[in-house]
């Protein structure tokens, strides 16, 4: 069948329902795993000893809160363009945990940034975009649950997310255009990496926990959001009542 | 009636309705006077201090007055029906939102470009730099209208539209809060602020190609 099927809510339903329960196993798997190798195994680092360790979850994280926001308008866009209902639905479920690894890139990096800079939070340009970047996620979230019109939500956020994602490629860019206290990126794709290879693993691990957690995360919230717009449907009241 | 005609005529009425409405048409700037002088109250009347923040307090206020009456911007035409019978005219938005920015920044941008210099002087600002202060607030303040006027359609007739504007707004607007602030410490550093004064009229020239086409969809999807 045709992943385009999947844009019927109710056989979203049944699919993402498959989906959740081994996407949350293997979260817990490669977390578990991502955390074993960053703590146990990858040796401290020369300069920043060990409190470098808390990059393991502050990378992946920081990379998620972009490219979620980057989903979300994306999946916004897609159901205001075309009105489908439920990518619309999709970029709704997206900006909570958007907005949770925002925050807890905020966070990390904050205890990341007191051993080695000396400071929790300094005024630089990356933090900054990342703050402005919690701030989009919480606009949207607040636009959204503030229309009670679901038709005048979901192109109303599409509407500001697109407006919003502006503010991405900036975060990406801004160690490269202004060259502050924030380093540069370790990992490129034109070089070779500069990471030990247990460290890479570490990261390589965390990253998968995260994008799998995200997924879970996202189609349990879909589910949810699904069954609450369309709980007048036969199809749904089925579901409620345990008969599907 | 053409395009031109239409946004014309919406002006004058705007305009018309605004020098009626003296009370509400001054509040920013009544606004922009007190948070501005909370700040010498707040912070002590030391000059060397003042004069640093002096640029910062100008524009973060500017900022603030310039969202007040954003919530009535399409408001009151959507209350008693107005706007309905203007998107008739102009179904596509696009002139009533360029028309309602531009009448929002004559009465809130303006008079803050004329009044902020005063204040920063006020605060220990020389006249080079106060000059500056009113060019970026000239530059500036038109971004700040253009994405307001956004917001203002984004939020039309929500409930808790004022504090949701802030909120959708004001992030948007801290390239210009940047780069307006920066070219005045640039100048009372005795330095060039002529990167700062470009880059906020790339602000300029892109909000003004894209915000009035946000602005309008976004009427478009609230009046639906």
């Amino acid at each position: 069948m045709a992943w385009t099927s999947l844009a019927s809510p109710p056989r979203f339903h049944a699919v993402a329902g498959r989906l959740v329960a081994p996407l949350w196993i293997a979260a817990l798997l490669l977390g578990v795993a991502g955390l074993v190798v960053g703590l146990g195994v990858a040796p401290s680092d020369a300069v920043q000893g060990e409190a470098y360790r808390i990059l393991f979850v502050h990378v992946p994280a920081a990379w998620m809160s972009m490219l979620v926001y980057v989903a979300m308008a994306a999946w916004a866009a897609i159901g205001w363009a075309f009105n489908a209902r439920m990518a619309s639905m999709l970029a709704r479920a997206l900006a909570p945990t958007g907005a949770l690894f925002t925050a807890l890139a905020l966070w990390t990096g904050a205890c990341w940034g007191r051993p080695t800079w000396g400071a929790w939070w300094v005024w630089d340009a990356r933090l900054t975009s990342e703050l402005l970047l919690l701030l989009l996620y919480l606009g949207f979230i607040a636009l959204v649950e503030s229309i009670p019109d679901p038709r005048r939500a979901d192109a109303s956020g599409a509407l500001l997310a697109i407006v919003g994602v502006v503010n991405v490629p900036v975060i990406y860019f801004s160690v490269v255009w202004w060259n502050t206290l924030h380093q540069g990126a370790s990992l490129t794709l034109t070089a070779a990496p500069r990471l030990g290879a247990s460290m890479l693993a570490a990261l390589g691990l965390m990253t998968l926990a995260f994008w799998a957690h995200a997924i879970a995360a996202v189609l349990a919230r879909a589910r949810a959001i699904v069954i609450e717009r369309e709980g007048s449907q036969p199809w749904a009241a089925a579901v409620l009542e345990g008969r599907a | 009636m053409t395009g031109l005609a239409f946004v014309h005529a919406l002006l004058r009425r705007d305009l018309r309705l605004a020098s009626r409405r003296r009370t509400q048409t001054l509040l920013p700037l009544a606004f922009f006077g007190t948070a501005a002088l909370l700040f010498p109250l707040g912070i002590g009347p030391e000059p060397q201090r003042l004069r640093e923040i002096a640029p910062g307090i100008a524009w973060a206020c500017a900022l603030l007055a310039a969202m007040l009456p954003l919530q009535q911007l399409y408001a009151g035409d959507q209350a008693d029906g107005s706007l309905e019978q203007l998107m008739l005219h102009d179904p596509s938005a696009f002139g009533i939102a360029l028309s309602k920015a531009a009448v929002h920044w004559a009465t809130s941008g303006l008079p803050l470009v004329i009044v902020a210099p005063l204040a920063g002087a006020l605060m220990g600002l020389t006249a080079d730099a106060a000059a500056m202060l009113a060019l970026t607030l000239l530059l500036g303040t038109p971004v700040l209208s253009l994405l307001g006027s956004l917001g203002a359609a984004l939020t039309l007739g929500l409930r808790h539209a004022a504090g949701l504007i802030l909120l959708i707004v004001l992030p948007l607007c801290v390239p210009a809060l940047v780069f307006g602030t920066g070219a005045v410490a640039a100048v009372d550093g005795g330095g060039s602020a002529a990167a700062h004064c470009e880059l906020l009229g790339a602000l300029l020239i892109a909000s003004l190609a894209l915000a009035p086409w946000a602005a309008a969809a976004a009427l478009r999807i609230s009046t639906e």
